[in-house]
């Protein structure tokens, strides 16, 4: 252990830190069960039990609020307010106010899930959260806005590294997002049910809006930022191109507010609004991959730590998913692909190679990186990253390929006539179709969950040698005294 | 200026202005040798508050 490891444990604050790493490992543990236990239930329905408690309706929102928010947001706390006291190099403004937004967050993600199974939605997809959890979200928000703005300005470092710009446009979108995506009306001051400002077309274009830039900026920017440090950190080597990471970042920006509308091709939306999201959907391929190639190319002359180290190894497949992903977005988004793709499970399967191959790869290979140096000691085990690394991979490929078939297909069917110009397949043949596809993929989750269950095991102990290291020191350093 | 008054017209206009302002950041980011230099500079600050890690500067 390094003189400089213990200084920089004292001279940051890593308490709340520790706290939302602890608690990202534990939802993606839950958020991943249940995604297993919902994905199992499409496959073999008797799963649901005839309960409306466990129903896949009820479930569904409990997955994603779980992984999206519990382990991802629990995750970009954490790395967020690591990375900006160490590009800082300054404790963390207001830290009652960061104690704050952990007890806070928490509260939302276990308040929502409460509410989803006992049947309160807003029925808006990642916005299920009826309007008290909404007004809870805001005030843990402008917190969190307050401790990183904070911190950005008592900093010691006179540039902003680019990782913060990253984060920092993650939490105002996402607050502009949050408040205009749930302008609602309150059915009544007591109740949970609650309508939405906006009705029809207008309505589904705020949501759509809400939701493509909540994958935007939520689960793209905001993981950039964490590729911004964290690949550079843990090669040893500077980020490819700092210019190109500023262009990155503004091409993002402006395009990715545009882009909502291509998720409703085809419907009562104005033709202009919907040929003005799949435009601006071609053209981010180009920041988008200037990103991953960025990151990618970090790794330039050192391509043999891919052979040792599996935390890169995590974060370089990350990258690679992120351009595999934001290259079929856009090919998705084009009306003609659109008519074939939407309302497939081809949209789930992409989802997911972002999901499980970007956002939740990065998160893995970052999490691996910072949680031993807040603990100041070792990774228990790499075998068991090792691990992890292959079964993640193995259960995104399966999962991907599962629902790109079943999605496919669904689509061809849905659409074929016969001779006589009436439609060939009946609904119900399509499901039966997609069966051996369903438990594919339910497989494939169970694979990702059993990396992240590993993932846990491995940082369990590794907490524990820390604080086992970190008592033993004292010890010694006490008999010293004596 | 009529043109300008119309709320029709604010969507063209505000792509316009997106669109010259994001030309003129990749004019000012690429635009001269020496700002480029001292910006690519910025890409050790994850390095500065570690001095025992090993850097590797072959990308900088």
């Amino acid at each position: 252990m390094s003189a400089t490891s213990v200084a920089a444990v004292e001279q940051y604050d890593y308490e709340i830190i520790k706290k939302f790493s602890i608690m990202a490992i534990v939802w993606g543990v839950v958020g991943m069960s249940a995604g297993v236990f919902i994905a199992s239930q499409l496959a073999w329905p008797w799963l649901n039990f005839d309960s409306p408690f466990l129903s896949f309706g009820r479930f569904r929102p409990v997955h994603t609020g779980a992984v999206i928010f519990g382990f991802g947001g629990s995750a970009l706390f954490a790395t967020s307010y690591y990375v900006v006291q160490r590009t800082c190099q300054t404790r963390l403004f207001a830290p009652g106010l960061a104690t704050f937004t952990f007890w806070g967050w928490q509260a939302v993600i276990v308040l929502a899930a409460l509410s989803y199974v006992t049947g309160f939605s807003q029925g808006r997809e990642y916005a299920e959260m009826e309007w008290p959890i909404d007004l809870l979200i805001l005030f843990v928000w402008v917190a969190y806005g307050a401790v990183f703005i904070g911190t950005l300005m008592q900093r010691k470092q006179p540039h902003i590294y680019v990782a913060n710009w990253f984060y920092l446009s993650f939490i105002l979108v996402t607050a502009l997002l949050h408040t205009f995506n749930n302008l609602a009306v309150p059915v009544d001051l007591f109740s949970m049910k609650s309508y939405s400002l906006f009705s029809g077309a207008q309505d589904a274009m705020t949501q759509w809006w809400y939701g493509h830039n909540a994958v935007g900026f939520f689960l793209t920017a905001a993981f950039l930022g964490m590729m911004y440090y964290f690949v550079p950190k843990h090669a040893g080597r500077p980020v490819y191109s700092y210019r190109l990471s500023i262009v990155h970042f503004w091409a993002l920006s402006f395009m990715y507010m545009w882009v909502g509308t291509h998720h409703l091709h085809w419907t009562a939306l104005p033709d202009w609004a919907s040929t003005l999201g799949a435009t601006f959907s071609i053209m981010l391929l180009l920041p988008s991959w200037g990103g991953m190639i960025n990151g990618i190319m970090t790794l330039s002359g050192a391509w043999d730590k891919l052979r040792t180290d599996p935390i890169m190894r995590f974060m370089i497949v990350a990258l690679s998913f992120y351009g595999m992903s934001t290259f079929e977005g856009p090919l998705m988004s084009l009306k003609d692909v659109n008519a074939l793709s939407h309302y497939t499970d081809w949209t789930v399967g992409h989802v997911h190679s972002g999901a499980l191959g970007w956002v939740a790869m990065i998160a893995f290979g970052s999490l691996y990186h910072m949680i031993p140096k807040l603990w100041n000691t070792k990774i228990f085990s790499v075998r068991l990253i090792n691990a992890h690394f292959w079964l993640a991979t193995i259960g995104t490929l399966l999962y991907i390929t599962a629902m790109w078939i079943s999605g496919i297909s669904q689509g061809l069917m849905w659409r074929a006539f016969d001779d006589f110009g009436n439609l060939q397949y009946s609904f119900v043949e399509s499901v039966a179709a997609m069966h051996p596809f369903y438990a594919m993929r339910a497989i494939g989750g169970m694979f990702f969950l059993t990396g992240m269950v590993l993932m846990a095991i491995n940082i369990f102990v590794t907490i524990r040698q820390g604080k086992r290291d970190a008592e033993s020191a004292q010890a010694r350093s006490a008999v010293a005294a004596a | 200026m009529d043109w300008f008054a119309d709320p029709a017209n604010t969507k063209p206009l505000g792509l316009l202005i997106f669109f010259v302002t994001f030309c003129a950041i990749v004019l000012w980011v690429y635009g001269s040798k020496k700002r480029g230099k001292r910006l690519e500079e910025h890409k050790n600050i994850p390095f500065l508050d570690d001095e025992d890690e090993v850097k590797d500067k072959s990308n900088g």
